[in-house]
């Protein structure tokens, strides 16, 4: 189980690369409360939320789920599908996964609000095509324990004998390679443009 | 700008014009930041982002700004404090620590302003046209039915508008959703939504903004245009929003935080002004006839994966090549069959509430429904209303009393069964007709546990007929009322 393994650091600074192995988890539409289901989301902290991962599809599955196979403890690259994390905003749905151990997730295509709550953490979310996704998934099945790297800076992932493109936009690809994902330094430096912003606006003004 | 000279707010979309208003600053990712006017939080999304305040010794910056509540962990049956569940407990007690300590107001429990965030927002006035609103809640999409841009966040996000009032945004392209003509009698805000949803699927709207416009919408009151904008993320737009008018200013004047004498005036004068012009250029549009609509049910696991309450359960065939996989998987789930019609399908726990169908006129039409008859036996049927004003309001006109003589339960506010984070959760396999949200796998609180998403109408249809039942039908059933005498 992921709890008898040390848990890996947050990201803190630039992020160039991620290498380790990938975990699939199959579907299209897979939402938030499946990532981590709400009574998971009773805490003050998010400390502890890895067993919250997948927790009730791992219970379904009765221990054949990916996040509960032996080859898969210490994996750090999530393979997906469509519209992950669609569904709720709870930025535990990230925190769980990076909290089990993942540290870049690969999908054909991400909820709004989840892939920012991923950015604001760190986590980075790249997208490929529907057959790209299909055979890397594939590969991955293929070979559990295969050694990957995946390379911000060209988007792509290096593993199964191959390179694999792969699609990061330029804002979040300049905010993890810089260190900048967290935005809370930038939007407090704006102090004075946020006062004439704030100052021009008539209902924060009483409409005078 | 000048107000008082007739001076506009300048052309597009109100969307344009609201994000131009709010635009701080452009920042080195290509994001812009966003000053934010109103934000809200509760219990669940914001422990943590003050403990990162904390850590980072941080204030905040605008608490007048901020406003919490408290309701998806609490209970419905009794509130007494401490809760029960000392999880709750403790989420409850951090939140009024948090708020005390940053002089942010809560709206507790009694205060007789305490609700569901969405619900409360809207009837105490904060949320009005123009604004950017925000709350770490998905469905803070809710306030877009004001002419207000409003959207989900999450935690650091929380933790970033306490800090500095304002984000880090990506601009949405906008698409026009035209509804033209009237709804049918039976036929309600939430049916259009759900039918918007299962034509342009749960990730058609991911990247865009909903603009709600045409003659079903602008004759739709306030509370049927926030059911609507309520469920515009489960279409995957972040938000969805109505263009302010008469209907929007006849709401809002009065209410606690309105603007009141000549600054009522000239904030009119400003909503109007922001409306989608005739000049306003759209990324996309779709229309829809509003009377070719039925009482929509979901069948799946899926917003998506609704159905006419006449029409059955999809087949492979009827289903596009990459949605088979989910399809496949909501069969099983739901132990459904593709070919059986909905109607029929037999039910455990009937559920009236959430923030989307937890206002007075849900609670309403619901009523019209259960007058006079019975929940069938062996059901269990309750009644949840979205805030302390919402069931002030349905006390007064006897509604609680209209639904206790069909053998619902009357409970007190909060989010109770749309989650299931406080008691009131489905068991095992239990199937429920519910008025909120989200029917995802294990949503109320049973990992196998079954929704089945309608409106209140329907679920009240359901609940007097033990099955999923078309709500025209019972409604054709009650005689005019004739005055007597
Ligand atoms: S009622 Fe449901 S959807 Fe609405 S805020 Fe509460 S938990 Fe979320």
């Amino acid at each position: 189980m992921s709890s008898s393994l040390p848990p890996r650091p947050f990201p803190a600074g630039p992020i160039a690369s991620v290498t380790g192995t990938a975990v699939v988890v199959r579907g299209d539409d897979i939402d938030t409360d499946r990532i981590i289901p709400a009574r998971f989301l009773k805490c003050v902290t998010f400390e502890g939320l890895a067993e919250g991962a997948f927790a009730d599809d791992r219970t379904e599955l009765a221990g054949a789920h990916a996040f509960d196979q032996a080859e898969h403890q210490g994996a750090t690259l999530l393979l997906v599908n469509r519209n992950f994390g669609c569904g709720s905003s709870r930025e535990h749905a990230p925190q769980a996964l990076m909290r089990w151990g993942i540290r870049a997730v690969v999908g054909e295509s991400f909820a709004e609000i989840f892939y920012g709550n991923c950015l604001a953490l760190g986590l980075p979310c790249l997208t490929a095509g529907h057959d790209a996704m299909r055979a890397l998934q594939e590969a991955a099945l293929a070979a559990p324990t295969a050694p990957l790297c995946l390379t911000l800076a060209e988007a792509t992932l290096e593993g199964y004998g191959q390179r694999w493109p792969l699609v990061l936009p330029a804002g979040p690809l300049q905010m993890l390679t810089t260190g900048q994902w967290d935005a809370t330094g930038q939007l407090l430096s704006h102090h004075a443009e946020l006062s004439r912003t704030l100052a021009a606006l008539p209902y924060a003004n009483g409409f005078h | 700008m000048c107000l008082g000279c007739g001076d506009t707010v300048s052309a597009g979309t109100l969307y344009d014009k609201v994000w131009d208003l709010h635009r701080v600053a452009e920042l080195p990712g290509g994001s812009t930041q966003l000053f934010i006017g109103l934000h809200l939080i509760h219990e669940v999304t914001s422990p943590q982002a003050f403990a990162a305040l904390r850590d980072l010794g941080l204030g905040v910056r605008h608490p007048e700004r901020t406003v919490a509540t408290v309701d998806h962990i609490v209970p419905t049956t009794s509130q007494a404090r401490p809760f029960a569940d000392p999880l709750a407990e403790e989420m409850l007690a951090t939140l009024e620590r948090n708020c005390a300590e940053h002089g942010i107001t809560l709206h507790g429990l009694g205060s007789g302003r305490q609700g569901i965030v969405h619900v409360i927002a809207p009837e105490l006035g904060l949320t009005q046209p123009g604004m950017t609103v925000a709350c770490g809640d998905s469905h803070t999409s809710t306030h877009g039915a004001f002419g207000a841009i409003a959207f989900g966040i999450g935690t650091s996000q929380v933790r970033d508008v306490l800090a500095s009032q304002s984000l880090a945004m990506n601009k949405l392209k906008v698409r026009r959703i035209l509804v033209e003509g009237r709804l049918q009698p039976g036929v309600f805000a939430k049916d259009l939504v759900l039918h918007i949803i299962r034509s342009l699927g749960v990730k058609g709207g991911v990247g865009y903004a909903y603009e709600f416009a045409g003659s079903c919408i602008e004759a739709l009151s306030m509370e049927e245009r926030m059911t609507l904008c309520n469920m515009a993320i489960e279409g995957g737009a972040r938000c969805g929003y109505v263009n302010p008018d008469a209907t929007t200013f006849a709401y809002i004047q009065g209410r606690p935080f309105a603007p009141e004498g000549t600054a009522w005036d000239r904030a009119v004068a400003w909503w109007s002004s922001l409306a989608s012009g005739a000049d306003a250029v759209f990324d996309d549009e779709v229309v829809f006839e509003a009377g070719t609509i039925a009482p929509t049910v979901t069948w799946g696991i899926t917003p998506g994966q609704g159905i006419g309450v006449d029409e059955s359960v999809p087949s492979l065939a009827d289903t596009p090549v990459d949605e088979r996989p989910l399809a496949e998987e909501a069969y099983r789930y739901m132990d459904l069959q593709p070919g059986m019609p909905i109607a029929g399908v037999p039910v455990d726990v009937c559920f009236i509430g959430s923030c989307i169908n937890g206002r007075l006129s849900d609670l309403q039409a619901a009523a019209a429904v259960a007058r006079g008859r019975q929940v069938a036996p062996g059901l269990k049927a309750f009644v949840v209303p979205g805030s302390e004003q919402v069931a002030a309001a349905a006390e007064a006109e006897g509604l609680d009393a209209v639904f206790t003589a069909a053998g619902f339960e009357w409970r007190e506010p909060g989010c109770s069964m749309c989650l299931a984070m406080n008691p009131d959760r489905l068991e095992g396999r239990q199937i429920s007709a519910s008025s909120s949200n989200r029917n995802f796998k294990g949503r109320q609180g049973s990992a196998s546990g079954r929704t089945l998403l309608m409106s209140p109408a329907m679920v009240a249809a359901a609940a007097v007929t033990g099955r999923v039942s078309d709500v025209r039908d019972l409604l054709a059933l009650v005689p005019l009322q004739v005055p007597v005498g």
